[in-house]
């Protein structure tokens, strides 16, 4: 150029402004955390939550041990609420933190971005379960604990290794749900929003948050079973609760195996319709379109 | 933006209707149009349906299937009118995250010659409309299949039709209360009404009576306009097991209703106030259109 004013140098060869960029592993882990971040901060950040994540919802629980109460019933069942009371937590943030999600992101603009972005729409998935586990975990366990302390619920474990193993993998299970369910609530839109709603009691009823699932028959509770917590609520309960196992469904041994079909069939599925809907993205670029 | 807009420049009787009609309507729209009506139906029922059947099959499991006592009328008209709750608390409640988060359409609303309050007031009315049909099916239901003592000859219609005009008025109050807390809160959690409205299950008497609960709460429920409305609903509905709980045994039909009234009032009043500040701190701030997505 012949304009005497110096060239300014490329910014392309200046070594110091390069990226360093992350890949494979490296950008799946810190994909992960970037989504679980906003979510852990977000909680720091405004407190409220806590109020109605926390306390009302134990004071909900409450109200059913009080039915309990009022129609005299075994001080086991008490226990059977709490420990269901703390579970609706989790079902709670699969539905509306994970399942809604991809489709509240694509309202709010942000699922161009992900699928944009070089990175895993698992990590993503993933960085927003384990995000959200923070505020579901401090739910749960409160309910679990206060609710145990404030009505004196009596435990009596038989084996912590296998209430250890059916708690874990019912978590897997559920997550690998929740990342399956995203996908498919995405593809369908603003039906996925009533359908979380819709989630919500008829799961409790059918999963036997508040009762023994064997009273529903066996029929019913084998159906429920492809949903994780119903199968997992009534291993913990046979292995956390004198009565248990005279009042689960199956044995321990075969919900352990369950859950973990469960998890492959959950798992797999997810990975799979996640990369069906980035390839349904590129080719048809309308999924990622605000349809209202 | 001016304060005036929804503090002080209360408009006239026919346009707070306005914005109370086209509010409803689109409520109404956003509630129903994303499915036929055979589906939608099926939606509308499902929900309150398994909420009922998860208090029969405890009180099922617990008693052998004994339907026929005054206490599992009690339990099943409480918990299908306190559906009510939950829906009318949640309709005008949700508008605000709605409209700030999803539709973010919350600044034009403000901007716009409306009354905000009316506003969400009128978006509660497509979930009333929607659990009026769930509870009206729960009920039959329940007297068909449940042994419900519900006796049509000996329900008090007057008695029921004032309680419900009061008793929605009064709800409608309480998710006003709601809406305006939420003026001011991050979009956390995705069912703040229902949570609100599990909570007060417990003071409100719904599916078991006050004397159940440990004195100090049994003084909150006291305080519940919700728990002298779902006597009066009792009454109305199945007057023979009124007279089976200790519960408010000693208050008459008017004096409950006298309570029921002053207590709306009381709610009323408190909406007004609540909304006025939360608007107040939620513009200070810088609030109306905040987008907080975590």
């Amino acid at each position: 150029m012949a304009t005497g004013v110096p060239a300014a140098p490329s910014t392309l060869t200046t070594p110091a402004l390069r990226l360093d960029k992350a890949g494979g592993w490296k950008l799946f882990l810190k994909t992960v955390g970037a989504r679980a971040y906003p979510r852990v901060i977000g909680a720091q950040r405004e407190k409220s939550w806590m109020f109605f994540e926390i306390f009302l919802p134990l004071l909900a629980v409450a109200a059913y041990v009080f039915v309990y109460r009022a129609i005299q019933a075994p001080e086991e069942y008490i226990g059977f609420v709490i420990v269901g009371g703390a579970m609706t937590a989790f079902w709670m943030n699969i539905l509306w933190s994970m399942s809604s999600q991809l489709y509240w992101e694509k309202e709010t603009g942000n699922l161009a971005l992900y699928i944009m972005a070089p990175n895993s729409m698992m990590a993503i998935l993933l960085g927003m379960a384990f995000g959200g586990l923070f505020m579901t975990s401090v739910r749960a366990l409160v309910i679990f604990v206060v609710g145990s302390w404030l009505f004196q619920v009596q435990y009596q474990v038989t084996s912590f290794w296998q209430l250890f193993v059916v708690f874990m993998l019912t978590m897997i299970a559920l997550y690998g749900m929740g990342m399956m369910a995203a996908s498919v609530f995405l593809l369908l839109s603003r039906e996925a929003w009533h359908i979380s709603n819709l989630a919500q009691e008829p799961v409790y009823l059918m999963s036997g948050f508040y009762f023994p699932v064997k009273n529903l028959g066996f029929v019913t509770a084998l159906a429920a079973s492809f949903i994780p917590l119903t199968v997992g609520l009534d291993a913990l309960r046979q292995l956390a609760f004198p009565s248990g196992s005279s009042l689960g469904f199956l044995s321990v041994q075969v919900e352990i195996a369950i859950l973990i079909g469960l998890s492959i069939i959950f798992l797999i599925g997810a990975r799979w319709l996640l990369a069906y809907m980035e390839k349904l993205a590129i080719r048809e670029g309308r999924l990622t379109e605000s349809r209202r | 933006m001016s304060t005036k807009t929804s503090l002080s420049a209360i408009p006239g009787l026919p346009k707070l209707l306005r914005s109370f009609r086209l509010s409803a309507w689109l409520g109404w729209q956003i509630e129903s149009n994303w499915a036929d009506p055979f589906l939608f139906a099926i939606y509308s029922l499902v929900k309150p349906l398994a909420a009922v059947g998860i208090l029969v099959v405890m009180y099922s499991v617990i008693t052998g299937g004994d339907f026929e006592s005054a206490m599992f009328t009690y339990m099943y008209i409480g918990n299908a009118f306190y559906l009510f709750v939950g829906q009318v608390m949640t309709g005008i409640s949700w508008a605000v995250i709605d409209d700030r988060e999803h539709y973010k359409t919350i600044k034009y609303i403000y901007l716009a010659p409306i009354h905000f309050p009316t506003y969400l007031l009128g978006r509660g009315v497509a979930r009333f409309l929607i659990t009026s049909i769930s509870v009206a099916v729960t009920l039959i239901l329940g007297v068909l299949f449940l042994d419900v003592q519900i006796i049509l000859s000996q329900v008090n219609w007057p008695l029921l039709l004032i309680t419900m005009l009061v008793g929605v008025n009064m709800l409608a109050m309480m998710g006003l209360i709601l809406a305006s807390v939420m003026l001011l809160m991050a979009h956390h959690n995705w069912g703040l009404g229902e949570a609100v409205a599990g909570a007060l299950y417990l003071f409100s008497g719904a599916i078991f009576p006050l004397e159940v609960l440990p004195p100090f709460l049994r003084l909150i429920g006291y305080l519940m306009p919700t728990t002298y409305w779902l006597e009066l609903i009792r009454r109305s509905l199945a007057p023979q097991i009124a007279g089976t709980f200790p519960t408010l045994q000693n208050l008459s039909n008017t004096q409950l209703f006298e309570i029921l009234l002053i207590l709306t009032i009381v709610f009323g009043i408190l909406s007004v106030i609540t909304f006025r500040w939360c608007d107040h701190r939620a513009r200070e701030r810088g609030l109306i259109d905040v987008v907080t997505n975590y």
